[in-house]
């Protein structure tokens, strides 16, 4: 049978592209338009001027990244442990890190408040430090299932076994072990989940508005309700970070344990 | 992006298994306890590795969901009723409930089979593979591109001034709103959830149509069968556990929507989560316990959602190995 050029799927493809493409377009746009009559970027320039963008991006910025690293902290040793010497709490340890999916955040939070509020046994939500740490657990709670898939996966592509007995008949410590031969052999995995951390929870809207935070969620609503210009490009902009953060975390997650860094990226943003 | 997860059995059978020591042989002959660093030996501190995962999940996750479903089981005074349950039958909250649900249900059912056709079209269609690379990096994009920022996006598009609403008027004269489209209405949030929904099922059931192995195809061709026999007997009973796995997973993703549909609608359209949302932030309407039974109402539905969906991808996998 002589294949005859695709028409059908050629045409469902290029609908389903430009309903991708065309909301983008359209933003971008859009977003050019704040100058009556020209186009300029008049609307990024405003909102990069706004010191409220500033503060509440710095805000949220710090907030995932403390929750990457105490998601690291939390995860790796125990992702580590099962692997090596209790496979048969595996299926626990799965299943609790894949509880979150099950619950939303608005839930997550109420339970919080009521857990930690004030007149609780724990009130945590009664000091600013205390609602801050609040918010990063709740980030880290809801990052935990990719965080544990991307850290697992990790481990399974190294013989964590050999690499421990190997460590220890050489003298290593438990904690030398898995600070200096497990911890950089799956830091690209790491670096992998933390960049799902991280677009997961910077522009993340319900938590620190439940729990009167200043960050970034927050702010994206109240200007969209006062302004028509700079949401939209505040739309491309986060359209553009989620993109880096996917290509990111695909580059990290395909790379093989040992592969070299040909140019070697740094960590940050 | 639950896309890239692959779940595990739940069967959790004998977590007890370490802790269940050989007990410390102690023979006739020989009654004195074995010494303190033999028995500790015996019971195994591995276990302990885990405590500080247990602890914080234990602290963070399992307390303060138990705390709600047992929040959801009593009354002010803390005793045990089925009010707050019975309550959820309030018209208002009833009312909230279906519409949170018919609007899953819009946007899963939408996302499966636009993502069925589009993922048909793009893996099996015989489109060069580049098509395919370029669709599955734009969907793992735009499956996390949701909440606030996508809002911002589709009414810059199609909100009442958005550029395709107005060039559409413009150049061809078309009203959109005249023609009975509204953005912030019921068919428009479908329309916006379909953007995160639409890459959400092409990157699951990619794995599906992979599956379908081209023998079938041929051996069904040799046999004569059509190209429409084929589906109806070959590739849909195979991918139909996979399609309604991806449907229920669509379904969980929609429900738990609350940030694109706050930052669209305001507070004035009352899905679940925007419903719960209210109650926590303004203290209104206050009865907590009430609060608790809607929480607990939400995670039942997710719950068994994630279930169903956990086993209809046992049976999927059947045919992927």
């Amino acid at each position: 049978m002589k294949k005859p050029f695709p028409i059908v799927p050629t045409i469902i493809a290029l609908i389903a592209a430009s309903y991708f493409i065309i909301p983008l377009i359209a933003t971008f746009y859009f977003s050019l338009k704040m100058t009556r009559g020209t186009l300029s970027f008049a609307a990024y320039a405003s909102v990069f001027q706004s010191e409220e963008f500033l503060k509440t991006l710095g805000y949220s910025t710090l907030a995932s990244l403390a929750a990457i690293v105490m998601g690291a902290v939390i995860i790796v040793p125990t992702a580590y442990w099962v692997r090596l010497k209790l496979p048969r709490l595996r299926p626990l340890v799965e299943f609790i890190s894949l509880l979150p999916l099950i619950v939303p955040g608005v839930v997550l939070v109420f339970g919080y408040i009521r857990l930690f509020g004030s007149n609780s046994w724990l009130p945590m939500t009664n000091s600013d430090q205390g609602t801050n740490l609040l918010l990063v657990i709740g980030y880290v709670i809801m990052s935990m299932p990719y965080m544990f898939r991307a850290v697992d996966n990790g481990m399974a592509a190294i013989d964590i076994a050999t690499l421990t007995e190997a460590a220890e008949s050489l003298g290593a410590s438990r904690l030398r072990t898995i600070s200096l031969v497990i911890f950089p052999n799956v830091r690209a995995a790491i670096i992998a989940g933390s960049f799902l951390t991280f677009s997961i929870s910077l522009g993340e809207f319900v938590l620190p508005s439940l729990l009167n935070r200043p960050a970034f969620g927050p702010y994206l609503v109240q200007l969209g309700q006062d302004r028509a210009y700079e949401p939209a490009a505040l739309a491309i902009m986060s359209f553009a970070f989620t993109w880096g953060c996917m290509v990111l975390m695909q580059a990290f997650a395909t790379k093989k344990p040992g592969q070299r860094w040909l140019p070697r990226l740094s960590r940050k943003i | 992006m639950p896309a890239s997860l692959s779940f595990p059995g739940l069967a959790s059978k004998g977590h007890n298994m370490t802790m269940n020591l050989s007990a410390p042989r102690t023979d006739a002959q020989d009654t004195s306890p074995p010494p303190l660093s033999a028995r500790i030996a015996a019971f195994g501190w591995d276990w302990l590795g885990i405590v500080p995962f247990l602890t914080f999940a234990l602290l963070f996750l399992i307390g303060p969901m138990l705390y709600l479903i047992l929040g959801a089981f009593q009354n002010a005074d803390g005793s045990f009723t089925f009010d707050n349950i019975l309550a959820l039958s309030g018209a208002n909250i009833v009312a909230s409930f279906s519409l949170s649900i018919r609007l899953s249900l819009l946007s899963a059912l939408m996302g499966t089979l636009a993502g069925l056709v589009l993922g048909q079209a793009v893996i099996l269609g015989g489109l060069p593979q580049w098509v395919r690379h370029a669709f599955m990096t734009f969907s793992g994009v735009a499956s996390n591109f949701a909440g606030v920022p996508l809002a911002f996006a589709f009414i810059a598009t199609l909100g009442r001034l958005g550029l395709v609403t107005v060039l559409l008027r413009e150049l061809f004269g078309f009203n959109l709103y005249a023609a009975g489209f509204n953005l912030f209405s019921f068919v428009g949030l479908a329309v916006v959830y379909l953007y995160f929904q639409l890459p959400l099922m092409l990157l699951i059931i990619t794995p599906a149509l992979d599956g379908l192995k081209s023998e079938w195809r041929e051996a069904a061709e040799i046999l004569g069968a059509t190209r429409r026999q084929y589906w109806r007997m070959v590739g849909l009973p195979v991918l139909t556990p996979s399609i309604l796995g991806c449907f229920l997973l669509l379904f969980a993703n929609a429900f738990g929507t609350l940030a694109t549909v706050y930052a669209l609608m305001g507070s004035g359209f009352d899905v679940v989560p925007v419903v719960l949302f209210q109650q926590i932030r303004g203290n209104v309407l206050y009865n907590p316990n009430l609060g608790y039974a809607l929480a607990v109402g939400m995670i039942a539905i997710m719950a068994v959602t994630n279930i169903l969906y956990l086993l209809l991808r046992k049976r999927a996998e059947r045919w992927q190995k």
